[in-house]
């Protein structure tokens, strides 16, 4: 236990090791944990400003899609009018030319049945010639009684 | 072990005793290998000390090569490893070997800024100069006492050269490593008071406790005292609880000389010891470097 040079040994030791650890060692570690410290703020940071982001983000969407929802309930509306609508039209439509039709088919039916009658009218006259001939016994002259048979067939 | 022809106090004696480098001098009779007595001349001589009568009669101008290799290999072990990690480190995710430097930063950089609250520098690398080389130093203390000293001597014999007599391989069980680290942290302790406080520090050491110009001796005696018991608390605590627990292990390592029967039992405290001695080293190398910081802190600030 003897006090002697390796006192002085071992303090020059100490100083030379410790101005190396102040020079090279600690700075550089101490920086790069500085800058990991600040990285991983900033990040958390980030990622609190994002979840900002999302929620008003969100919140636009809702917005956005409400406005749509009601968008579209109203062209649905505006659709349904219009078929309605137009349902109407076309049944108007039918239904005049369903009168039309009528019309025209009482028309022609009505030329027809004077047409008939005309025809009848015709035959009626030789018929009724052959009929009384056949009563008479005698050819009658159709000149003779043309007036009689006119007559005839125009009260019939 | 305690050798056939050793006995146990011869093998307590020389396991405490430094690989010692050193003037003898002038006049002094040296016993040589030949067994013939050698007078040192004019001026003395420079050369490795047999024994302890050689070593005492050196005195101040010696040096214990053991401590100082141990202790400087160790530190440059310590200067190598972290400054290798310190280029490495970046920003990104540490692993391995970055990420136990970079928690050894960590936990001494908190330490330092819970107790200094200066601004300085050199605190923080001081103290983790402080607190790993002196954790490595003491760490030396978990190798078999006999394993280095066996190796250095009759292991290097076998092989055909001239083997180291004395190795002592736990430096801070030499009082001269722990003081001269301690006087280091005075100085710095001294500096810090004059640069920081200036004449404010002559006042402390003069006008406390007794606020009077009539008691300023009185107050001289005890404040230099307590300044330099200071870095005397420091050196020999750190000395005196290695120096007992190395004691220990030379005491258990005797025992397994004692025949086949104490084996066991000493083997049993042998891991008992070590597995406690963990944490007496840690803890030492943390006191030391806490108390630092302290020391430190308070030449710093008045009051």
């Amino acid at each position: 236990m003897n006090i002697n040079l390796t006192l002085f040994g071992q303090m020059i030791a100490f100083i030379c090791f410790v101005v190396f650890c102040m020079r090279f060692v600690w700075p550089p570690i101490i920086a790069a944990m500085a800058e990991r410290e600040k990285k991983i703020a900033d990040g958390l940071a980030a990622a609190d400003r994002a979840n900002d982001d999302l929620a008003v983000a969100k919140e636009t969407v809702a917005q956005e899609l409400q406005q749509a929802k009601a968008e579209a309930a109203g062209i649905v509306d505006a659709a349904n009018k219009r078929a309605v609508q137009i349902l109407d039209e076309a049944k108007e439509a039918a239904l005049a030319e369903a009168e039309r039709l009528k019309e025209s088919a009482i028309t022609d039916i009505e030329q027809e049945r004077q047409r008939a009658k005309e025809q009848l009218r015709g035959e009626l006259s030789a018929l009724t010639m052959q009929g009384a001939q056949k009563v008479l016994g005698v050819e009658i002259n159709q000149n003779t009684h043309e007036r009689l048979i006119e007559e005839l067939a125009e009260n019939w | 072990m305690a050798g056939d022809n050793q006995t146990v106090s011869e093998y307590i004696v020389h396991h405490l005793t430094n690989l010692t480098y050193g003037r003898l001098p002038e006049g002094f009779e040296r016993t040589n290998a030949e067994g013939g007595i050698e007078k040192i001349g004019q001026g003395g001589s420079w050369v490795m000390a047999h024994g302890a009568e050689e070593i005492a009669a050196m005195g101040f101008f010696a040096i214990h090569v053991d401590s100082m290799l141990w202790s400087i290999g160790l530190g440059a072990l310590f200067c190598w490893f972290f400054f290798r990690q310190s280029r490495r480190v970046s920003a990104e995710s540490p692993s391995g070997s970055i990420a136990l430097v970079e928690m050894i930063v960590e936990f001494v950089d908190n330490t330092v800024k819970d107790t200094f609250h200066g601004k300085n520098a050199l605190i923080a690398p001081l103290a983790l100069t402080i607190f790993v080389w002196v954790f490595l130093m003491n760490l030396m203390d978990l190798i078999p006492v006999d394993l280095i000293p066996w190796a250095l001597s009759t292991g290097i014999e076998t092989i055909g050269f001239v083997g180291v007599e004395y190795q002592k391989i736990v430096p801070s069980t030499d009082p001269n490593i722990t003081m001269g680290m301690a006087v280091g942290v005075f100085i710095l302790m001294l500096f810090y008071s004059i640069k920081v406080k200036r004449f404010g520090f002559v006042k402390e050491l003069t006008m406390n406790p007794f606020n009077h110009p009539l008691f300023i001796p009185v107050n001289l005696f005890m404040e230099t005292v307590g300044l330099l018991a200071k870095p005397f608390s420091l050196g020999l605590r750190l000395f005196g609880n290695m120096y007992a627990g190395e004691m220990i292990f030379i005491l258990i390592a005797a025992l397994f000389s004692a025949g086949l029967l104490w084996v066991l039992p000493a083997a049993i405290l042998q891991i008992g010891w070590a597995i406690f001695h963990i944490l007496v080293i840690t803890l030492q190398a943390f006191i030391f470097m806490v108390l630092t910081i302290v020391y430190l802190s308070m030449a710093h600030e008045d009051h």
